[in-house]
């Protein structure tokens, strides 16, 4: 692919003003850059990235709304992003996430060009898999609060408190909450792991449940049972599933 | 727990004290009523190891009465009418005995030589107890000093630790590193507000650096450290930031803590404003509580309730909790309410005037 003859389309996302100066001014020295969007917010990162489709992403962390790698997990990392940071406590989850750079703030322009040169690589070269990188974004030991599920360029926050159950649909997830059904492109195995083992369970292949929810546990056919949820929803518990059911909801008694 | 019972060197401490006097009190019976020696020991040992035990109880009646505080008949009443009640006790408990042995051959005239030397016994049982009284007020004296030396001692510890992290909190990496990055967005687009927030950024450390080593500052100081410290965070935050200030002008100079308000201050922006795309404001009020024998400082900020909680978060709340209660115990308090998007704090601390310490 030849990046030579058309511009590399880049979007900065920060939340302060001043931030997203600096990163407009040192690209302003490369013409072959193409700013197409500055965002201020989580939110409009998704958005812009979603339609936009740009190629390079220089991303903060700690802004409203959502934080640097919740925009990552709704968008994928279907291109060159470079996060700037003040502070280098997340510098392995960037890493994790196949980020080409993690700038420190404050930088300057050697150490920006360097990452901009690592960038344009990334663009002329190979991409890694999408998949399988969302589940590395969370710190080992540390369960997921909320979920957030894209639809269009709309952003759900589902609270995991708020979460019923979780459905496997082929490549997807449906995340049911309070009657409602977002879709995810996520393995549930991946978001199985991401919820805290204490409030949620694995039944069967392809669902997990909140504990809190189950009311009921029926007997249902051979080997099976149906649980059933207080709002009256029944999910199938395969064998083992029961099993560890059982263990759970004997524990807690 | 008991001070004897509950610690077995203690006990056998006590009871070998117990029978270096059993053994003094064994040769004044011997003496006086005619039992053999042997006798005596045989009769008076399984005695005197009961009394032991029975007189470990004067422990729960010296806490009931403490030394101080009670008048001398309040405490010398009770305990020798218990003193009397427990003996005569005994001295039964020693006629039951005797009675019992006295079907035995050997002891057949035991039960006729202690009736007549019960009046002996009592008093030995009033003095015992009474003893045993001193000792456990002894002993509760020594526990009280020794643990108000503790007292002593933790607070000490609690409130360096606590300036230790304050001021470690002060040089929290995001808000320098992020300012230092905004100062440098600034050199090349606007150099003189690039020289004003370096400035704003040098007085807030300056002053921070310099607040470490004093107990307490008057208000004021405290209010121009948090301006300093806003200055830096409105060139940050430009519009998204607003300040809103009402200070009783008769509490600028009252004395509080060194870096009490500023980490508060510091969590509304990062906790509050930094959350918020529109931006948000913080609201500081400080005046005399309404009997002016207190200063309430109430600090008011917009946050967005649907943020997932950061793990650092509450840190620097408890931190201002732990200093206050350690420095003025119950005469302060910390209030936290968290209403839809309004997050508040109130401080209430005794009002101490500058002439005081100056």
């Amino acid at each position: 692919m030849s990046v030579a003859d058309a511009k590399i389309r880049a979007v900065i996302v920060d939340d302060e003003d001043l931030a997203r100066q600096v990163v407009r001014e040192l690209l302003s020295e490369h013409k072959e850059i193409e700013i197409v969007a500055e965002c201020a917010n989580g939110f409009e990162a998704v958005k812009a990235v979603t339609e936009l489709k740009p190629d390079l992403l220089f991303l903060d962390i700690q802004m409203p709304k959502l934080d640097g790698f919740e925009v990552l997990e709704l968008i994928g990392t279907d291109m060159a992003i470079i996060f700037a940071t003040a502070y280098d406590q997340h510098a392995l989850r960037a890493f994790e996430v196949h980020a080409v750079d993690y700038l420190l703030k404050p930088f300057g322009a050697e150490r920006f060009e360097q990452a901009l040169a690592r960038g344009k690589q990334r663009l002329g070269g190979k991409l890694p898999p999408v998949s399988e990188l969302k589940a590395a974004t969370r710190d080992p030991g540390e369960y997921a609060q909320r979920i957030v599920v894209r639809d269009g360029t709309r952003v759900h926050i589902i609270p995991v408190a708020k979460l019923d159950y979780v459905e496997a649909q082929d490549d997807y997830i449906a995340l049911a909450n309070q009657g409602k059904k977002h879709l995810k492109q996520q393995t549930i195995s991946s978001i199985e792991s991401s919820l805290d083992p204490a409030h949620f369970l694995r039944i069967h292949r392809s669902y997990i449940v909140n504990l809190e929810r189950v009311t009921k546990i029926e007997p249902y056919g051979k080997d099976t049972h149906v649980a059933i949820l207080s709002d009256g929803t029944r999910l199938p518990v395969s064998r083992s599933g029961y099993a560890r059911l059982r263990d759970v909801l004997e524990q807690k008694r | 727990m008991h001070p004897i019972l509950g610690h077995p060197r203690r006990l056998a401490l006590y009871l070998f004290a117990w029978l270096i006097v059993t053994e003094l009190l064994f040769y004044l019976i011997t003496y006086h009523s005619g039992v053999r020696w042997l006798d005596a020991g045989i009769f008076f040992f399984p005695l005197s190891v009961f009394y032991a035990f029975v007189c470990l109880s004067a422990w729960y009646s010296c806490r009931g009465i403490p030394i101080e505080g009670t008048s001398f008949l309040g405490l010398v009443g009770p305990h020798l009418l218990a003193a009397i009640i427990v003996s005569g006790f005994w001295v039964l408990t020693a006629l039951g005995f005797a009675k019992a042995l006295s079907h035995t051959r050997r002891f057949s005239d035991i039960e006729t030589k202690v009736l007549n030397i019960t009046q002996l016994l009592l008093i030995i049982g009033i003095l015992e107890y009474l003893l045993a009284v001193a000792l456990f007020y002894v002993l509760q004296a020594q526990e009280e000093s020794r643990e108000a030396q503790q007292r002593v001692m933790e607070a000490h510890v609690l409130a360096r630790d606590a300036e230790l992290r304050a001021l470690k909190a002060q040089v929290n990496p995001h808000f320098l590193f992020n300012s230092l990055h905004s100062i440098s967005a600034l050199t090349n687009s606007d150099p003189k507000r690039a020289r004003e927030m370096c400035i704003a950024l040098a007085d807030f450390l300056r002053a921070t650096l310099g607040l470490g080593e004093k107990e307490l500052i008057p208000l004021q100081e405290e209010l121009s450290l948090i301006h300093s410290f806003l200055a830096v965070e409105k060139i940050r935050f430009g519009n998204r930031l607003k300040m809103e200030e009402k200070i009783d002008d008769q509490v600028l100079n009252c004395m509080v803590p060194p870096l009490i308000l500023q980490p508060l201050v510091e969590n509304a922006v990062a906790h509050g404003i930094a959350n918020l795309t529109e931006g948000g404001w913080i609201r500081l009020h400080a005046g005399y509580a309404t009997d002016s024998n207190s200063v309430a400082i109430d600090l008011e900020n917009t946050f967005d309730p649907e943020a997932p909680a950061r793990r650092k978060s509450g840190v620097g709340l408890m931190n201002v909790r732990r200093r206050l209660d350690t420095r003025y115990g119950k005469s302060a308090s910390v209030a936290i309410e968290k209403n839809g998007g309004l997050f508040r704090v109130g401080l209430m601390l005794p009002a101490e005037r500058q002439a005081v310490h100056a």
